[in-house]
């Protein structure tokens, strides 16, 4: 029993590795198509897109890169087509170096699936540096961050600018990011001239975005690949994040048991030195 | 099984193993993989960077005549001051770039001092920027919360008595979470208060406050777990469809 406790602590990680690897592999080839529940702040998200009347411009704020698009694009899918779907123009646009293709790709696939039309439906803006400065410019003028869309024409040419200036005109904004960006947008955005916010953000930082939705500066937050699933659920478009599901199943109970074992393993060897000191030696 | 026929599908799925492939062991694959994000990601931000930011802001109005939003002409700063003989380009535009070029002089080590300038410059405007609403977003509003919630004061005798009358799963937590809270964040700010010593009083509640900095990482974890378990997914699913053609 200790032979192998001992073992156990000192496993070649490799084999970790492989189990993890199987776990992954084999609920993407044979789904299980496992039951997913929805959680209040993703369904917070929904409902406030469905509240939002046709033709309320939503701003959607695409600020990742493709290390974190695992996560991150199958819940920006997933808007999207609930916008679309909802007749809610969008204007597209990133503060991320890295998301311009990531963006543009997601727009253009989900407006073919549903027949948006760009300049009409949405607007995609492209990247501009600044980050703070791009939000406390949308305050006043959205032309003085984007004076053209990112094809080079002039917003006023677009017929779904026309009537959209700044966060007045806006009826929500939601950010997806995979860095501080949700930060900035409630300082500037939100504190400063009053728009309602929601985020999508990767599992490693959803705990910290918590404490904004206590306070409603968020008015919604959809975390990691399961709040995508549960996005997923609520559209009724099960895609990506409902494949993912499995997998993520599978694992989680495999490193819980691990993390168990090793405990429990890690319990019983340590006690073992103080029990051979306390045992009897025996006598000469 | 339909194996993908696209070059950049195979390129990106061979990176893809050699980057895995350091789970192994390190190996030249994995070396030379790294050493090529490194670049490409590089070299991508800044011609990004460049075409964004420093062409249309800076040399376009120095050196190019181009036309503005409504579809005017507007001349470069150059060509006014050749054509017109007069100069049309305002602080405002050569100031940031001038600024930028500073930063350039950290690279000249006899010179390096150079660079303070812009960058003062830069953490001061951003201070000023920030701390209204910093203060605001992330302070004030947090305490605001920390007692109130949905317009009602978390702790709150009457939620006590709704569950004493009506005990339930629901109600219970009602009650008891918002002074958990109010518990919590107080003893974990008296963890990282040093200007006293941590014993009697004080250093009983910055135990407390230790147990809640406990649950919080283990929530921290346990999101960082999902967060790379996701990823790997996101690839191995990008393997078996864009790649391989397994799964839809």
């Amino acid at each position: 029993m200790h032979a192998f406790l001992d073992k156990f602590l000192h496993i070649d990680r490799r084999y970790i590795f492989i189990a993890v690897a199987i776990g992954v592999v084999l609920p993407l080839i044979f789904p299980l198509k496992l039951k997913i529940t929805t959680t209040p702040p993703v369904e917070r998200v929904y409902r406030e897109i469905n509240a939002l009347k046709p033709g309320t411009p939503v701003l959607v704020s695409v600020d990742y890169d493709p290390s974190t698009e695992p996560e991150l694009s199958p819940m920006t899918v997933a808007l999207l087509r609930q916008c679309f779907a909802r007749k809610l123009p969008v204007i597209i646009m990133t503060l991320h170096p890295g998301g311009p293709g990531l963006a543009l790709g997601i727009s253009n696939k989900v407006a073919a699936e549903t027949g948006a039309k760009e300049g009409e439906d949405y607007v995609f803006l492209g990247y501009k540096a600044g980050g703070s400065a791009v939000m406390l410019a949308f305050g006043r003028d959205i032309r003085l961050a984007y004076p053209y869309d990112y094809n080079g024409r002039p917003l006023d040419q677009l017929p779904m600018m026309r009537n959209i200036k700044n966060y007045d005109d806006i009826g929500m904004v939601v950010t997806i990011s995979g860095s501080t960006f949700p930060d900035a947008w409630i300082a500037y955005a939100h504190e400063r001239f009053g728009p309602k916010i929601a985020a999508g953000v990767t599992a490693v930082m959803a705990a910290d975005y918590y404490p904004y939705l206590s306070t409603n500066q968020l008015v919604g937050l959809v975390g990691g690949l399961k709040g995508a699933a549960e996005y997923e659920k609520l559209i009724n478009r099960p895609d990506r994040g409902h494949l993912g599901m499995d997998a993520q199943t599978i694992i989680h109970i495999f490193i819980i048991l691990l993390i168990l074992l090793g405990n429990v393993a890690y319990l019983i060897t340590r006690a073992r030195p103080a029990r051979a000191d306390a045992a009897p030696t025996g006598g000469a | 099984m339909h194996i993908s026929m696209n070059i950049w599908v195979w390129v990106a799925a061979a990176l893809t193993l050699c980057i895995y492939s350091f789970l192994y062991k390190d190996n030249p694959f994995y070396k030379f993989a790294e050493h090529l994000f490194v670049g490409v990601s590089a070299g991508y931000i800044m011609v990004m960077e460049f075409t964004n930011n420093i062409i249309p802001n800076l040399w376009n109005p120095l050196f190019v005549n181009h036309f503005d939003e409504k579809g005017r002409l507007v001349s470069c700063a150059f060509y006014q001051l050749f054509h017109d003989g007069r100069w049309n380009i305002g602080l405002l535009t050569l100031l940031p770039g001038l600024l930028g070029l500073m930063v350039l002089a950290r690279l000249l080590p006899k010179v390096g001092w150079v660079s303070r300038w812009p960058l003062a410059f830069y953490f001061g405007a951003y201070q000023g920027l920030a701390i209204i609403g910093a203060m605001q977003a992330w302070v004030l509003a947090q305490v605001f919360g920390t007692l109130v919630t949905q317009g009602n004061p978390v702790f709150s005798l009457a939620l006590f008595s709704t569950a004493t009358q009506h005990p339930g799963w629901t109600t219970v937590v009602a009650a008891v979470s918002g002074p958990l809270m109010i518990v919590g964040v107080i003893a974990t700010l008296t963890y990282f208060f040093f200007s006293t010593e941590h014993k009697g009083v004080v250093g009983g509640v910055a135990k407390v406050g230790i147990v809640y900095l406990m649950v919080g990482f283990g929530a921290s974890f346990g999101y960082t777990v999902m967060a790379r378990v996701s990823l790997l997914i996101g690839r191995i699913h990008f393997l078996l469809a864009d790649w391989l053609g397994v799964v839809s």
